[in-house]
């Protein structure tokens, strides 16, 4: 991330000249400041309201990783919930057969997610659009019934796991110390998908979302990069799978339906589908707005949970941080004339990197 | 400067023990109970794959508007707080946490689903919350030693296995038992259940073939059994396989004294599915009126429960088994909250559900009653036999109890 950060200062550099330097400097204030107040806040609510600002980061990191797929590659996934489910599972399985420690069931996690994304989007070259969404369509359906199958998984019955204890010595109880956990997780996870994203890999994908076949002109391996970015996705959102697993203490195939591979979706949607800050709002939109559709209503939470969706998608339909990004970057641009052409474009380039940090207040 | 902050420090000190003292006095509320009212939480399948079993919530919702409408429970009424986790477990920690620490409810009660239970088993033992019946038959709810916060409430599956254990005993002294199983906890659940109620005589067990439900039939492990030379078969088993049992044992003209776990007795699903004049003469187990059963339809109990369903709304529902269930289940916390009077602690809660004595409910069968104590969270241990005609299941012999002979 402040890699990403230092990239456009210096790009602006070059542009704007001395001013955009301490600009640079000042994002870096900015979200250092945000990672303090972020990692501060939970001492400040409820155990339950820490929980619920836990799950909002997983789903974060599971809704970054179906960004990469769709939003920079143009891949569309119905099934992220079954590799969400896969990452739990390794994590259960390895926490509960044999005694691992939760912490290192996540790069185990991580290369099963990778391995399955990779293995996936092989096939997936195939297909395209709404083809491939049927495709991993399938991997969300078949999961749940897949895991009742095996008795190492606990079967229908699920597998219930110890609960993580915080560190001793370090006097904060266990909602607070896998909230900092995750938080950990979750700015690594930010930090390196803006390092691909804004690097070489992240230009090849963006291209071959673009313009494939220009793409392909240009030298760039396209079915070497699809394949990787169905492998990058799915280790993201594994990575998400193995941290609730952690969290909630149990998993079961219930815990994996059809529904969360689209909650997943429309949560990369309503955040901004080709940004980084996006996914945190997505996270935001999959762990509160079902709960407030309840509260509303009892009779339809669906319907308000519709309308919900319905508001959002007409008046930001690039998502919250697709819309507003841009905006910004304009105002931004409207206040200094001198510099407003690097300055968009920079953005516009990097339209994940400086929203992630406007985003990043909201937690 | 120090002096003052000893001072304050003191002064705090004093207040805070005398508004604890203060609470003990008045202490007979544990978190959302009061003078008005009595807060219970519950999660429900509303929404997803199992929103049939929704209905139970519905019926749990409108028996206690109606006990409002009456006064309340010793004048409180109760507040009740049911959500939708659509049958998926992660959903459920987070609700019942919500209603826990957030709506701060005194117990949960009636959530659905084994899935479901499994994940806030741990939590609400952790935090003392009584987890009141939840709706799921497994073993593991009635373990008081480990988990004195749960009670189960449904007959268990080795509860069942104990009362065909006992008609065996009696009736069939000289058996030779061959068991079908599903291998996993539910299917062993019945195969001990089976070993415990036979005691001593557990070796009239002679063979025991378990399934997968990867497995495409169970076929093969029927042949099995019946080269063990046994005449007493119990099938433990989810309606596919088990109806794929029944048929099989009539196709090769094996002729076992044939008991079926009340899990798959279905007579539209395993009755169906092995064909009707196939499972002539199977024995299962009940517990509950079957609302359909014309039997029971001239009964006052049957009228007043009628009667209710129709004036909530709900009669729609009223050919479903879920809310004669759902009835029963909802009358048990009543009564449990009736017994404690004005000492509504978590801990008299749970001291209160452990002294159920012979607790008779309207819509389960006759002579069934719910009884607990402190070492047997396990209200319902009786069932009735009932063998199937090619048609319905009719009840025979006397209710039997699963502890008792």
């Amino acid at each position: 991330m402040n890699d990403g950060t230092a990239a456009i200062a210096s790009e602006k550099l070059a542009v704007g000249g001395e001013a955009r330097l301490r600009i640079g400097a000042w994002r870096r204030f900015a979200i250092a400041a945000l990672i303090v107040l972020a990692a501060a806040l939970p001492f400040g609510l409820s155990n339950y309201q820490v929980f619920e600002l836990t799950q909002v980061m997983i789903y974060a990191i599971a809704v970054l990783g179906l960004n990469i797929l769709t939003g920079y590659n143009g891949q569309i996934s119905l099934g992220h919930g079954g590799f969400f489910a896969a990452g739990g599972y390794t994590a259960a399985v390895l926490m509960h057969r044999y005694g691992v420690p939760y912490w290192a069931t996540l790069p185990p996690a991580a290369l099963v997610g990778f391995a399955l994304g990779l293995l996936f989007g092989l096939p997936a070259l195939r297909f395209e659009g709404p083809y491939l969404a049927l495709v991993t369509l399938a991997m969300a359906v078949a999961t749940p019934q897949t895991l009742k199958y095996f008795s190492w998984t606990g079967g229908q019955q699920g597998l219930n796991l110890a609960k993580p204890a915080p560190p001793p010595g370090l006097g904060i109880d266990r909602d607070r110390w896998l909230y900092l956990f995750v938080l950990v997780i979750l700015l690594v996870a930010i930090r390196v998908a803006a390092n691909l994203l804004n690097g070489r890999t992240g230009r090849a994908w963006m291209a071959i979302r673009d313009h494939p076949i220009a793409a392909a002109a240009m030298g760039v391996d396209t079915p070497r990069y699809k394949t990787l970015a169905f492998g990058t996705s799915t280790l993201f959102t594994a990575v998400a799978g193995a941290l609730a697993a952690i969290v909630v203490g149990f998993v079961a195939p219930e815990s994996f339906s059809l529904f969360l591979s689209i909650s997943f979706l429309v949560g990369s949607a309503v955040g901004g589908i080709a940004t980084i800050g996006g996914a945190i709002v997505g996270g935001f939109f999959i762990e509160f707005v079902p709960n407030f559709a309840n509260d509303i209503s009892d009779a339809a939470p669906w319907a308000i949970y519709g309308l919900a969706m319905l508001l959002f998608m007409y008046a930001m339909p690039r998502g919250v941080v697709g819309s507003l990004g841009p905006l910004a970057a304009w105002l931004r641009g409207r206040l200094r004339p001198a510099v407003a052409a690097g300055e968009i474009s920079a953005a516009s380039n990097n339209a994940s990197s400086p929203q992630q940090t406007s985003q990043g207040r909201l937690e | 400067m120090t002096l003052k902050h000893t001072m304050l420090a003191g002064l705090s000190a004093a207040g805070l023990l005398v508004a604890g003292g203060l609470a003990y006095a008045a202490g007979q509320y544990g978190p959302g109970a009061s003078d008005t009212e009595i807060k219970i939480g519950n999660t429900m399948p509303y929404s997803g794959p199992a929103s049939s079993y929704g209905i139970i919530g519905k019926v749990d919702a409108a028996y206690f508007a109606m006990i409002n409408a009456q006064g309340g429970i010793n004048g409180r009424k109760v507040n009740f707080i049911s959500r939708d986790d659509s049958y998926s477990p992660p959903k459920t920690v987070e609700l019942v946490r919500q209603m826990v620490e957030q709506d701060k409810v005194l117990l949960m009660f009636n959530t659905l689903g084994t899935p479901p239970n499994m994940a806030i088993h741990g939590y609400l033992n952790d935090n003392k919350v009584p987890q009141l019946f939840p709706a799921t038959g497994a073993d593991q709810w009635n373990d008081p030693k480990h988990f004195p916060w749960t009670m189960l409430w449904l007959p268990s599956y080795s509860t069942e296995s104990h009362i065909y254990a006992h008609y065996i005993l009696k009736n069939l002294p000289n058996a030779k038992i061959a068991v079908l199983y599903q291998n996993d906890d539910y299917g062993k659940d019945y195969l001990n259940g089976l070993r415990d109620g036979l005691g001593a005589k557990a070796n009239m067990i002679v063979a025991t073939q378990s399934y997968e439900t990867s497995d495409p039939t169970v076929d093969s492990q029927i042949v099995a059994l019946q080269a063990s030379g046994a005449d007493v078969l119990l099938i433990a088993a989810i309606p596919k396989f088990a109806a794929q049992a029944i048929r099989k044992v009539y196709d090769i003209g094996w002729k076992p004294t044939q008991f079926l776990n009340s899990v798959a007795n279905g007579v539209g699903t395993t009755m169906k599915g092995a064909g009707f004049e196939k499972g002539v003469g199977v024995i299962s187990a009940a517990f509950a009126k079957d609302p359909t059963d014309p039997q029971w339809q001239n009964t006052p109990e049957y009228k007043e429960w009628l009667a209710f369903m129709n004036k909530s709304g709900l009669s729609g529902s009223i050919t479903d088994n879920q809310a004669t269930i759902a009835y029963s289940y909802v009358q048990t916390v009543v009564a449990v909250l009736k017994a404690c009077g004005n000492d509504l602690t978590r801990e008299n809660i749970m001291r209160q559900a452990a002294s159920l004595r012979d607790l008779k409910l309207p819509m389960l069968l006759p002579g069934i009653t719910l009884s607990t104590s402190a070492d047997d969270f396990s209200p319902i241990k009786q069932m009735q036999l009932e063998k199937f005609d090619g048609k319905t299941w009719q009840l025979f012999g006397e209710v039997v109890s699963a502890t008792g002979s």
